[in-house]
């Protein structure tokens, strides 16, 4: 995997962060906001927050699709394993997060089959190979991961495999961003895109940002070296004066996005008229559904969900770290009620959550700094 | 009234039972069912038959209730324990049975002492393969045999369907050190060097690909060996070695976390220094697995005072088992109680202890 090292390439690294401090110096502090838990598991996991000059921040937003859902879904989801005879296929991440009192893991612990899988067409296969389990796959992530539940749900129902329906929690991107940029009281000064949704989604859908919010917007790789290009070519724009989308990591991302990906979900999904957000509240238009054609693998018509809102707890402020109006540490209970073993809200539980990228990875931060080559 | 000719002919059927119960045992039974676990005649019939055979050694054979071992004056008692529950049982580089011995072996390597004998215990599940029983004890006897430790001792467990899946194996092996011989976290200071043996995370992926789960192919085998020599060869060309520990659940991370925690120290590892191999780290990328917290089954982690740090590498790569030795970083007193991570270009991350299990039942 030789890009791997290339992008992890120190040299390269120091060149950027060069140019960095160099443009920062001749700024005021910039406050950036990324909408990607992948960009918030990277940039702990290479200590990158440290390396940069003090005078940038960066943000975490509710680019995390295990963070944002709600805790009533997750009881739906924990009723529907305890259903006799079904077997719940999700991803990893999935089995810790709390609902109003328990869990996935704590469900399968008590009898219930619950199963990891690493790709939906996993939990077809096991459908298939398996005609007695009544198989359902928790349906989790933005247009990054909903292009191959789409895929799945069409091989479902061109192979009539009766034993398999799916519950999805699809998020889209867009509705949220904006939900941030209405906040009152917004003191962000440009974004990092996601990278891995706009693969599928391009560019484009982010030209909002710029046009309306007077924000600019660089969608970025997740390698330590496309993070500070990303956030170099930010600063770039701030400095020249112009404020648009830009496109860092192009060797994946189209400006249209992928056609065959879009057409999946068009051919598959229905936009929901509303969805709740953990700590953002309903959003409009910003959740997928199965559309009608695929009534006979839609989980939520196949079982009796208990279908309820469940608070959060009062102690949790998930909501805030979300929009990226606390950081992690300013949480009051951050580190001591609500850790990584005992998490409260999501932010703690799933590995791309803010709170749990910063309580594992980034707690203990010395800002250390490469000295910079006076060149 | 019994003629002569019904007393001879009585005496030839007794001796042709008795010349028959003479036999070699053989097991006619292909799959293991409750009888074998009775303590009865199946029972016997198992163990004379397919466990015995593979180890026959002075000790063994006694089959008294348990073993008698000798030690040399003046050395005191080395004892671990370990169950092994790996799944599946075989995998590219080794199976159950190499783990049951060198997983063992290597506890009581780390401690400095030489192995002397392994305990065998095997609890099976109603219905296993008597081939694959047969498979598993072949591994460990060869597995002893090649390093000269030999099963002194087991015992054979068997129960319901259901209740087990397959085969369990529990090894407890028994070495002795010399008086003097103290290797112990408390004898670590900051300042000193940590050492590894070789390329990190081999195991666990190894039987991650091995489950068959993934759509993905790589060529990595286990690292499963048994690391008493190598022990033997770094102590004695570096007696002053502070710490030894084998990193198997939970990866070098987890060790070091250990450390860290009982010394109250810090310690600082630099990821450019890990040795991780190319399809390890392919794996690792596209899993969201980070070698550090992978098991291995046949690496060591070693603490050494910093300016022997060049002769302790230098002495484990000159042995089979460490050719890939290195100095992955340092101990310190920033951070206490922490472990923390070096990125090559300057930024740094905590490892943390785990939380959760990333590959389950991995050995």
């Amino acid at each position: 995997m030789k890009f791997v090292d290339e992008f992890r390439n120190p040299e390269a690294a120091r060149e950027l962060l060069r140019q960095i401090e160099a443009l920062a110096a001749a700024q005021p502090a910039r406050k950036f906001m990324e909408v990607c838990g992948g960009h918030t598991h990277a940039i702990y996991r290479h200590g990158i927050e440290a390396l940069l000059p003090e005078s940038i921040e960066l943000v975490h937003g509710p680019g995390c699709p295990v963070c944002v859902i709600p805790m009533g879904r997750i009881d739906d989801a924990i009723a529907v394993a305890s259903t006799e005879g079904v077997t719940l296929c999700c991803f990893g991440d999935m089995l810790r997060v709390p609902g109003g009192t328990s869990s996935l893991l704590e469900a399968k612990a008590h009898g219930a089959d619950v199963r990891v899988v690493y790709s939906p067409l996993d939990a077809l296969a096991l459908a298939e190979r398996e005609p007695a389990l009544n198989v359902v796959f928790l349906a989790v992530g933005f247009e990054t991961t909903a292009p191959s539940t789409a895929a799945t749900l069409l091989q479902a129902r061109e192979r009539n495999v009766a034993n398999f329906s799916v519950l999805s929690n699809h998020v889209t991107i867009v509705p949220p961003l904006k939900a941030i940029l209405d906040s009152p009281g917004l003191d962000l000064d440009g974004f990092l895109g996601p990278g891995h949704v706009s693969t599928v989604i391009g560019t484009r859908p982010y030209e909002f940002v710029p046009q309306h919010y007077q924000r600019p917007l660089v969608t970025a790789g997740f390698e330590p070296v496309d993070i500070l290009q990303g956030v170099l070519m930010l600063l770039q724009q701030l400095h020249d004066g112009r404020c648009e989308v830009e496109n860092q990591y192009k060797r994946v991302v189209s400006e249209s996005g992928s056609a065959v990906a879009l057409q999946l979900l068009r051919d598959v999904f229905v936009v929901r008229p509303h969805f709740e957000w953990r700590g953002l509240g309903f959003i409009a238009q910003s959740a997928l559904g199965l559309s009608p054609g695929f009534a006979d693998w839609d989980a939520e018509l196949r079982f009796d969900v208990p279908g309820l809102r469940v608070a959060d707890p009062k102690a949790c402020q998930c909501g805030e770290v979300l929009k990226g109006a606390l950081r992690p540490w300013e949480c009051k209970v951050f580190g001591t009620a609500c850790t990584p073993e005992t998490p409260i809200g999501t932010c703690m539980v799933s590995s791309e959550g803010a709170c749990a990228a910063y309580y594992n990875y980034g707690r203990y931060s010395p800002r250390s700094r490469i000295p910079v080559r006076a060149d | 009234m019994a003629t002569d000719e019904d007393l001879d002919r009585r005496d030839a059927v007794l001796a042709r039972i008795e010349e028959w119960r003479q036999r070699a045992p053989v097991l006619r039974d292909d799959t293991i069912t409750m009888a074998h676990g009775a303590g009865g005649k199946a029972s016997q019939s198992l163990i004379e038959a397919v466990i015995r055979p593979a180890f026959t050694n002075p000790e063994l054979d006694r089959l008294g209730d348990a073993a008698v071992l000798d030690l040399p004056a003046g050395h005191r008692v080395v004892v671990s324990t370990d169950a092994f529950v790996v799944t599946p049982r075989r995998f590219p580089g080794g199976s159950i049975g190499d783990l049951a011995v060198n997983g063992t072996i290597n506890d009581i390597a780390c401690m400095g002492a030489r192995p002397l004998g392994l305990t065998l215990s095997l609890v099976l599940e109603e219905g296993f393969p008597v081939a694959e029983l047969r498979e598993i004890v072949a591994d460990v006897a060869e597995a002893a045999d090649s390093v000269g430790v030999p099963v002194v001792t087991g015992d054979t467990k068997v129960v319901e369907r259901g209740a087990a899946d397959g085969c369990y194996l529990t090894t407890t092996g028994i070495g002795h050190v010399p008086a003097g011989l103290d290797l112990d976290a408390r004898h670590v200071q900051p300042g000193d060097a940590v050492l590894v043996s070789g390329s990190i995370g081999d195991h666990g992926i190894a039987v991650m690909m091995a489950r068959g789960d993934l759509a993905l192919a790589a060529e990595v085998r286990s690292d499963t060996v048994a690391l008493h020599g190598l022990v033997a060869d770094l102590l004695a060309a570096v007696p002053k070695t502070r710490w030894l520990r084998d990193p198997t659940r939970g990866g070098v991370a987890s060790t070091c976390n250990e450390l860290a925690g009982s010394t109250g120290l810090g310690i600082n590892l630099m990821e450019g220094e890990l040795p991780i191999l190319r399809p390890v780290v392919g794996a690792c990328e596209m899993l969201g697995l980070d070698p550090l917290y992978i098991a291995n089954e046949g690496k060591l982690v070693a603490v050494v005072p910093p300016d022997l740090a060049d002769e302790a590498v230098a002495t484990m790569r000159a042995h089979p088992a460490g050719t890939k030795a290195v100095r992955i970083g340092t101990v310190t007193d920033d951070h206490p109680g922490l472990v923390v991570v070096e990125t090559p270009f300057g930024g740094t991350r905590i490892v943390d202890m785990l939380v959760g299990d990333p590959l389950p039942r991995i050995c």
